[in-house]
């Protein structure tokens, strides 16, 4: 681990460990409290497996009144609490605090409601974001979107990190396709948000509690909206002699007011290590890669391929091959679905990034991103959800050879610099987690934080909830709530006239 | 009684930290055509945006464009329309519902509003759409949030905070939304003659089909005759709206009609006359009488709407019509009395919701809460939240209440 500062762990909370299991034990029986050292490993670490520590304790509740009694116990002992769903988070969201209660949504793993009337499931946070899928496909409904974990990853999570997919462009992420959850606050209270009208009136807290990392409160339902599978979807494997014109075609798609189902793009270093390992039938004399699916009525992707297969000529193509088959469909995303592990296969470790940028910088951030791999003597493919400037460019390192792990680390930090200096963000759908807390500050300053610290103070006061996560310094709540004005001592003491 | 009209970010950030010091609650206003909703304010200044006006950053091919809170919506879709683009979800107009004038309204009170339109089910409200804000605080501090892209969860998403916020948590200074192609075509189903119960059973199954319906409304005898200038005629209409490229608008509209062939007469309606209908829809022009009478905008699961609006009938007299196949229900109510406590009953004894008394005379808006009152628990986390951004309550106070 490179030098990650986490909370301080509590004194008084470690030697008080003993009586805290015990009283878990009471609050949970059976099962669903886990001490030992061994059996504790396998919650150490989450998708990014640099970082691991081993928890308090492990807690597995299967109830909402549980889950409240949990929190209502360590928000009264001031002990802290790391919630957990399937542990598939890439930005160490996850990750266990030494003196931190591990609380485990796995066991919430049912299906309480399927409605097709009203297109809506309701699901426990611990079934997992396929799982959904697979419980309303036999009428030929889906949950649309599609992390590419989303065979493991818990819908819980989804709301906690606002997951996406590839093919949240045209069909939105978590935030758009949930209705409603219910919570438990870090004070034990049960609230519920939405459900299954829309737009509930009051504060969108809905759309705060979506994407806030666990740090507001634990997830026990989540109520979302299915969609009808669309009647077919066919896709288009173009090749392009430079990622200029990839990125003009991608634009020009757009322009033409096609949003395609999915629409990615693979440069060179990727498309190999892909071809390499599946086989895919990519063409390997191209700088980029752009794979466009087109799904809905037959008569609309049949429309729409011709018009995409115009645009991509007219931006210099070398090859455009059209799937004729759900097979050959499948073969095309084979290579892309497989580029992380055919990465895997070409260098011992990798590290994902997930900058975005406005689809426009993507010539300039990826020229960028040449120089940086030479400054740092580390290579680097990148695959990039084209449609939404979303980058992963996965950086290659060996960690066994000292000092990669730094580097590979300075020079991912030095790609959101730039993803950030360029119009973008440091994170599209991985998460700040504890993987980018300290970058907040390219992106915020103290202001703009203090203000996301304040919707913190609102849920949780006393910061036990995750903390050590998104922000790189967690501000106490009353510091925070000094107003820095009064009455006959401000900075505008007349009305102020313009 | 000041009114300030602050032209910039930094002056308005002048106007609020005064105002925060000297403890002195501000009405924020943009063009005021929302004002009519709400609990009426009683403020000592008000802070007016409508100086804090332009696009900042329109680009087509990124999807995305920038302007000042202040700025004209018209102004804004008009140069969307220029470009073959639009704001997806079809923010509505509710000056003419709340007699004023049409065509008002600025893009911050779109957010602050989470206004959206006909088709909320596929394309969602604004709160779906928001890419970044910066605002003002109750507090007098100046921050940003979010950014210009679709993909970006880096810190809490306080753009989607300010949503339906009503200007009760800060003042927006900047919004950037994304925008979407417009579609090329556009095709109404009609169904005609349906009573409510089978009307939603038609919608539900065209929703429930791959035809992609955009919008499905449903408009009972009398009330269809309100839109569209009289062109529907006064038998009860099911809309389904089907929008996109030429040649799958066509496909989809007849895998509808063989779907619902046997619901009754189909009617196709397109161009100028369907963009009318929805528009209508969208704005509530059925109600849009001119009068003072009680209307209500409730939102529940759709396939349980007709079914709260059949028992409310056996106990007030009310007009209804349904918008988000039958989840959207516009009452009016024929007595002065909003009724609001049978209302918010039904609704909560037919699978819970929310009513919002749009349009009331000032005195019943100022005695029975306009918006749907929380739960405890969420009323306690929802007034810490506001505490936290507007501890002096200077930002448009009651508003909300």
């Amino acid at each position: 681990m490179s030098g990650l500062l986490m909370p301080k762990p509590d004194d008084a909370t470690m030697r008080r460990r003993d009586e805290i299991v015990a009283d878990m034990r009471i609050i949970v029986p059976g099962e669903g409290v886990v001490d030992a050292a061994n059996a504790m490993r396998a919650f150490e670490s989450d998708g990014l497996t640099a970082y691991r520590q081993l928890p308090l304790v492990v807690v597995l509740p299967e109830t909402v009144a549980q889950v409240s009694r949990v929190l209502k116990y360590c928000n009264d002992r001031n002990i802290r609490v790391v919630p957990r769903g399937s542990g598939t988070s890439l930005s160490g969201g996850a990750l266990p605090l030494k003196d931190a209660v591990l609380l485990v949504m796995s066991r919430f793993n049912r299906i309480l409601e399927i409605d097709f009337p009203n297109r809506i499931a309701v699901a426990q946070p611990g079934v997992t974001n396929l799982g959904i899928t697979t419980a309303v496909e036999q009428e030929g409904f889906y949950y649309a979107p599609d992390p590419s974990s989303q065979i493991a990853c818990s819908i819980g999570g989804n709301v906690a990190e606002n997951s996406g997919g590839v093919h949240c462009l045209k069909y939105g992420l978590t935030a758009n396709n949930v209705l409603g959850i219910e919570m438990v606050l870090m004070n034990g209270e049960v609230v519920r948000l939405g459900g299954k009208h829309l737009d509930a009136e009051g504060y969108d807290l809905l759309g705060v509690m979506t994407g806030s990392e666990g740090l507001l409160g634990v997830v026990t339902e989540v109520t979302v909206r299915i969609l009808k599978k669309p009647e077919t979807a066919r896709a288009l494997l173009i090749g392009f002699p430079t990622s200029e014109q990839g990125g003009q075609c991608v634009a020009d798609i757009i322009g033409a007011g096609i949003i395609p189902g999915g629409m990615e793009m693979m440069d060179r270093p990727a498309i190999h290590a892909a071809e390499d390992f599946v086989h895919a039938g990519y063409p390997l004399d191209v700088e980029a890669l752009l794979i466009v699916e087109l799904d809905g009525p037959g008569v609309e992707v049949d429309h729409l391929i011709g018009l995409v297969e115009a645009i991509a000529y007219r931006n210099g193509s070398t090859t455009c091959r059209t799937s004729q088959s759900e097979q050959e469909r499948l073969s095309f995303w084979a290579g892309r679905k497989a580029a992380f592990p055919a990465v895997g296969r070409i260098s011992p470790d990798y590290y994902c990034m997930d900058g975005t940028i406005p689809r426009k910088e993507l010539p300039r951030v990826l020229h960028g991103m040449r120089e940086l791999s030479e400054k740092y003597g580390l290579g680097v493919a990148n695959v990039f959800h084209a449609g939404d400037g979303n980058l992963h460019p996965l950086i290659l390192y060996d960690a066994n050879v000292p000092g990669e792990l730094d580097k590979a680390e300075s020079f991912g930090a030095d790609i959101l610099r730039l993803c950030v200096k360029v119009g973008g963000v440091l994170t599209g759908e991985h998460g700040v987690g504890v993987e980018k807390r300290d970058l907040m500050p390219e992106m915020f300053n103290q202001i703009d934080l203090d203000q996301q610290m304040r919707v913190k103070c609102a849920f949780d006061p006393n910061h036990l909830l995750n903390p050590g996560k998104v922000f790189p310094q967690l501000r106490r709540c009353a510091e925070l709530g000094r107003m820095h004005v009064h009455r006959g001592q401000t900075a505008f003491p007349e009305i102020p006239r313009f | 009684m000041t009114t300030f009209t602050p032209a910039t970010a930094d002056e308005t950030l002048a106007t609020v930290a005064w105002a925060a010091a000297e403890e002195s609650p501000l009405e924020i206003l943009g063009q005021g055509s929302k004002r009519g909703i709400g609990r009426p304010l009683q403020t000592e200044h008000t802070l007016d945006l409508t100086k804090l006006s332009g696009v900042t950053l329109y680009e087509p091919a990124e999807l995305v464009l920038s302007a000042k809170a202040g700025t004209p919506l018209a102004e804004i879709e008009k140069l969307l329309a220029e470009n073959g683009q639009q704001l997806a979800f079809e923010p509505l107009d509710y000056g003419p519902l709340l007699g004023g004038e049409k065509g008002k309204g600025t893009i911050g009170g779109v957010l602050a509003a989470n206004l959206c339109g006909p088709r909320r089910l596929r394309a969602g409200a604004a709160r779906d759409h928001i890419l970044g804000i910066a605002a003002v605080s109750g507090r007098g501090e100046a921050f940003k949030s979010g950014g210009r892209v679709v993909k970006n969860v880096t810190g809490y998403d306080l753009s989607k905070l300010m949503a339906n916020s009503w200007g009760t948590l800060a003042v927006l200074t900047d919004v950037t939304f994304k925008v979407l192609p417009a579609a090329e075509t556009e095709v109404t189903l009609a169904l005609r003659g349906l009573l409510d119960d089978h009307a939603a059973a038609a919608m539900a199954l065209a929703l429930g089909s791959s035809a992609e319906v955009s919008s499905a409304a449903h408009l009972p005898e009398r009330v269809a005759a309100r839109v569209a200038g009289g062109s529907l005629g006064s038998t009860a209409a099911t809309l389904l709206r089907v929008e996109g490229f030429g040649p799958s608008v066509a496909y989809r509209i007849a895998a509808l009609k063989d779907l619902l062939g046997n619901a009754g007469p189909l009617e196709e309606i397109s161009g100028e006359i369907s963009r009318s209908v929805w528009r209508d829809i969208r704005d509530c022009a059925p109600f849009a009488d001119g009068l003072e009478k009680p209307v209500w905008r409730v939102s529940m699961a759709p396939a349980q709407g007709h079914q709260m609006v059949l028992a409310l009938r056996m106990q007030a007299a009310v007009d209804a019509f349904y918008d988000w196949q039958g989840g959207l229900i516009w009452l009016r109510m024929e007595q002065d009395d909003p009724e609001a406590d049978l209302l918010r009953g039904l609704v909560r004894q037919y699978g819970g919701g929310h009513a919002t008394l749009v349009r009331a005379a000032p005195s019943h808006r100022a005695a029975v809460p306009v918006f749907e009152p929380q739960a405890p628990q969420l009323a306690t986390l929802s007034a810490r939240l506001k505490a936290e951004f507007d501890p002096k309550a200077i930002l448009n106070p009651g508003r909300m209440a």
